[in-house]
């Protein structure tokens, strides 16, 4: 028989919305099936996915919130009176927080309403290629027909397997932003960059924070996915710029256990947590009691439950993530995939926007354009940002040979740092482009204040094949830290002093 | 400081200046700078990297109120710098404000303190003119601290603050003397009003503020006096921030209405006088309207004049050594190698005719020059594309064309305007406005949507426009624009 809808976008995130929003642009009929499997501690949210409600929102303005108390020590340099002491209350923040996530729900709701997308919360499962079935919350069951499916169900935290009481105990990203009291004196093994996010608003806010880690900092990908080469994320394996945000952290008060692991979590009678760890260093176990544990040890690819097998959709077999070409298309006809939950593709969500409209085009709209996933830029909101672009200096070294790059770089001093008395000893920049004649620009990372807006107008210029000499011609505006991008002369080959003298 | 004049070694020089024209290869120096700002001091450095002779002479002659300032320019002392310092300030009492909301309690009054803050920014100023007395000893260029003026071919006589005269001669010179600001011409503007250059020294909270014009300058100092507590009223003859996009610079202004800024529109001030004396005192200004007879009186604690700033070359004998001047402006045309009507001698920054008034734009053009002078290169500077900001309140952005201007120069039919306003994620839970940041760009329809303008107002935007700045100097294009993927969540991406 006929199919009931033209397109079924299973997953309400930000590549799901942005696939079915555009697809009725075209005048299609589509429907969204989205629903949030409780945390293990209970948490849930609504409509809008990672992003928006256990993501890039919540973080971004709790990281605003520790910058913010930034701010009021700044203050006082530049004249404001504000007595002393000044006390952060988590709840204030958090409702303030909570509460425009939830705004965001519902403007999610309206917007499909009024773009005439039927939306379902219903947990759904394939019952043959064209046919998804699932139960409401209140156990009706409900079957959803559709000509074309896309899966963009994303993915969820990882509890760490071997480590008793991880799981009973510990608490992951998905109930930090919804806690309504303190976390507290926070524990968070491993080292990712969500996990650098949080500790570093944490101990922004004034928290007792610790920050475990096995190995090295930001390589987010050895226990995860494996991202092919080609769409390597520029932070992965930037072992250079991972330390400086480190290290800035560790001087703001961020406590670092490094080169340890926790083997075991316990319940105290008082209700703090009992952690012990191992310590590879020095070989010891040692403990220590938290009232959180966080555990931010990569996420997983929600496809449990979608009974892909039944449709022969194919995933990696070590990731568990949905295999797709270029054009987005599973293993079977019909069927595609945006976002998270996609092998070899950044976990970002411009990207799974961009993908799910583009996606969109092609399959209603007549267009041929496929997403580009070259020269993604991306920022870590850690207290002192970390934007990027393109190649790591890692990875430029590995394509091209050490002799064939060039890398230009500055230590700087952000001017409101001047009067603030502030440490800039982190603030970093550097571009990696190539020595033959045009010198092309591979990469550029930059560590500082405001890392997200001096990054995304440089992304462009990469995309449009930006040289050295023309960033040399682009006249700087003054006085910004963006500028020093353009004034960048020193390269790490001379050994000279790379730290940035007056104007 | 650092001497290495030669007065003994030319007596007769001092005596019989008209018509004797050094013999090259015997000057004093190869290049002589007259004005240590952005421009003269980055040319002066460069010069000293080719192993050149160089001096450089800096004086500032002290404002109507008093004000004097240490080596660096407009830029350093009385411009960019603390002008971005004290917008930081103003800044950062909006963030106590907003910081309520993120869960951070303090007592509810809280009080600014112009002297701290004006005490933190002179001591930094303070260590940026130590820097560059230090930069150029280092470097071995020669500095005096002296008013230099043309008194005949390759030679410049240069006045220290006692009196001193000394002669020197340079195979070349650059003029790199900057601007200062002008004043009405009424009684009682340079007795009682002040100016940029005497607001960021001063030794008082300056109170009720009377900002009189429509320059970038008189907004920026205008939205920080107000950000820091202070009741600030702006008196306007006609249109704001006159050269720029009008759709932005009324934005601007509206933003800056909603946000405690008072603005006295088509009046212009006629007479200031004293009504009590003190630190501040109070001034009565009388204004009248450039659309009738209608005149108003008020009373202020300071009234800072901010309506233009002229170029120094009218007393530094450019007549001596026949440098053509624009009489009207007191600009200095060049050809696009800032070179003057003299061939030996040449101008950057500020007093350029028809050029950009920016810092980075003398540094520029200053070290570019110095490398085809002596290093043999050719780039010249490019003055096309140039990204500025400005520092009001809501921040503004902007690199190429304004929409006026492309209109005028490609037609409406031919350009297309993308728009959007946007909400900071920062500004949401403080629930700060959600329908003033903006940002458009303007593409040329028929060279491939080539964008050639772009305004963004916001947060941040000096650092938001850097890189667009960059990608337009590549090229950049709507297509490629839409194919490049945002940060999210930053203002960057809308």
């Amino acid at each position: 028989g006929k199919n009931e809808y033209d397109l079924l976008v299973i997953g309400g995130g930000s590549g799901g919305l942005a696939c079915a929003k555009e697809a009725a642009q075209f005048g299609r009929k589509v429907a969204v099936v989205d629903y949030v499997e409780p945390s293990p501690q209970g948490t849930t949210w609504g409509l809008g996915g990672t992003c928006v409600n256990v993501g890039c929102i919540p973080k971004k303005l709790m990281h605003q919130a520790a910058l913010l108390g930034s701010a009021l020590k700044d203050a006082q340099h530049y004249g404001w009176n504000i007595s002393q002491p000044v006390h952060h209350t988590w709840s204030v923040m958090a409702q303030g927080v909570q509460n425009y996530v939830k705004s965001l729900n519902w403007g999610h709701r309206v917007q499909l309403q009024e773009k005439k997308v039927k939306y379902f919360n219903i947990k759904g499962s394939f019952s043959d290629p064209h046919t998804v079935r699932g139960l409401t919350k209140a156990g009706k069951e409900t079957v959803v027909t559709a000509d074309n499916i896309v899966i963009a169900t994303g993915g969820r935290p990882k509890y760490p397997m071997d480590v008793a009481g991880a799981l009973e105990y510990g608490i992951t990203s998905d109930d930090l932003f919804w806690l309504k009291e303190s976390p507290g004196k926070t524990l968070t093994p491993f080292v990712f960059n969500v996990s650098l996010e949080c500790a570093g608003f944490l101990t922004g806010i004034g928290l007792d924070t610790t920050v475990m880690m096995r190995s090295v900092p930001l390589r987010g990908f050895d226990q995860a996915s494996h991202i092919s080469k080609k769409k390597q994320i520029c932070f992965t394996t930037q072992q250079q710029m991972a330390s400086l945000v480190t290290e800035h952290m560790e001087s703001y008060g961020t406590k670092f256990l490094k080169r340890c692991f926790p083997t075991k979590v316990e319940k105290l009678k008082s209700s703090r947590l009992q952690v012990t760890w191992k310590n590879a260093d020095l070989d010891t176990e040692e403990t220590d009691s938290f009232d959180t544990v966080m555990w931010a040890v990569g996420r997983a690819p929600d496809t449990k439950t979608l009974n892909l097998e039944t449709v022969g959709v194919k995933t990696n077999s070590e990731t568990g993530k949905i295999i797709v070409d270029a054009s987005e298309a599973t293993s079977v006809p019909h069927i595609y995939a945006v976002g998270d939950i996609t092998e070899g593709r950044p976990e970002l969500t411009p990207t799974a926007i961009a993908a799910g409209k583009l996606l969109a085009q092609r399959l209603f709209g007549h267009s041929s354009e496929l997403m580009d996933y070259d020269n993604v830029p991306t920022t870590v909101f850690t207290p002192l940002e970390y934007g990027c672009v393109g190649l790591s200096e890692e990875a430029a070294v590995q394509r091209h040979g050490s002799d064939n790059i060039e890398v230009y770089h500055a230590y700087y001093k952000p001017l409101e740092f001047t009067v603030a008395e502030r440490d800039a000893t982190q603030c970093y920049m550097k571009m990696v482009c190539l020595r033959e004649r045009e010198q092309r620009i591979l990469g550029l990372h930059f560590i500082g204040p405001n890392a997200g807006e001096v990054i995304q107008g440089f992304a462009l210029g990469i995309k449009c094949g930006a040289t050295y000499p023309q960033m040399m011609k682009t006249v700087g505006i003054h006085p910004t830290c963006a500028e020093e991008v353009t004034k960048l002369h020193i390269t790490k080959r001379s050994g000279l002093d790379a730290t940035v003298t007056g104007c | 400081s650092v001497q290495a004049h030669k007065e003994e070694d030319n007596p007769q020089k001092t005596m019989e200046v008209n018509g004797l024209t050094p013999v090259p290869g015997s000057y004093d120096y190869d290049l002589i700078v007259i004005g240590g700002g952005s421009g003269g001091l980055a040319a002066a450095k460069e010069a000293a990297k080719y192993e050149k002779k160089v001096m450089v002479l800096d004086f500032v002659t002290p404002t109507p109120q008093g004000s004097s300032w240490g080596l660096g320019g407009t830029c350093v002392n009385v411009g960019c710098i603390p002008k971005k310092l004290m917008h930081q300030a103003a800044l950062l009492g909006q963030a106590l404000q907003d910081s309520r909301k993120f869960g951070w309690q303090f007592t509810e009054e809280v009080k600014h303190n112009w002297m701290t803050m004006t005490e933190s920014v002179q001591n930094y100023i303070g260590s940026l003119n130590w820097g560059y007395r230090v930069a150029l000893r280092d470097k071995k260029v020669t500095y005096e601290n002296a008013y230099g003026e043309f008194v005949g071919p390759h030679t410049i006589k240069a006045t220290n603050k006692k009196g001193i005269e000394k002669l020197y001669t340079a195979e070349r010179f650059i003029i790199a003397t900057g601007e200062r600001p002008r004043y009405l011409g009424i009684p009682g503007d340079k007795e009682y009003c002040v100016s940029s250059d005497d607001l960021f020294s001063l030794p008082y909270c300056p109170g009720k503020t009377l900002v009189v014009g429509a320059s970038y300058v008189a907004l920026e100092c205008a939205g920080f006096l107000a950000g820091l507590g202070l009741d600030v009223t702006v008196m306007v003859r006609s249109i704001l921030l006159r050269g720029f996009d009008q759709d932005m610079a009324n934005r601007i202004g509206e933003f800056m209405e909603e946000h405690g800024v008072n603005f006295i529109r088509e009046f212009v001030p006629i007479k200031v006088e004293q009504v009590e004396e003190g630190t501040p005192g109070i001034l009565k200004v009388t204004a009248k309207s450039t659309a009738g007879d209608q005149m108003i009186e008020g009373e202020y604690n300071t009234v800072l004049l901010a309506i233009g700033r002229d170029p120094c070359t009218r007393k530094i004998g450019l007549d001596k050594v026949g440098v053509n001047i624009n009489e009207k402006t007191g600009k200095i045309p060049v050809n696009d190698e800032e070179q003057t009507n003299v061939p030996y001698i040449y101008a950057i920054g500020d007093i350029l005719q028809d050029k950009l008034e920016l810092t980075p734009v003398a540094i520029q053009a200053g070290r570019l020059l110095v490398r085809r002078l002596y290093a043999g290169a050719t780039t010249k500077c490019d003055y096309v594309n140039v990204p500025t900001t400005v520092f009001t309140p809501l921040e503004y952005g902007a690199c190429g064309y304004s929409e006026e201007t492309a209109v005028e120069k490609f037609g409406e039919e031919n350009i297309e305007v993308y728009h959007s306003h946007f909400w900071p994620l920062e500004w949401t839970v403080p629930s700060r406005d959600n329908n003033k940041c903006y940002a458009k760009i303007i593409c040329h329809i028929q060279d491939n949507e080539r964008v050639i303008g772009f305004h963004v107002l916001g947060p941040n935007a000096g650092e938001v426009t850097q890189g667009f700045a960059a990608a337009i100097k590549c090229g950049l294009t709507k297509e490629q624009l839409d194919s490049t993927v945002g940060i999210h969540p930053v203002c960057a991406e809308v």
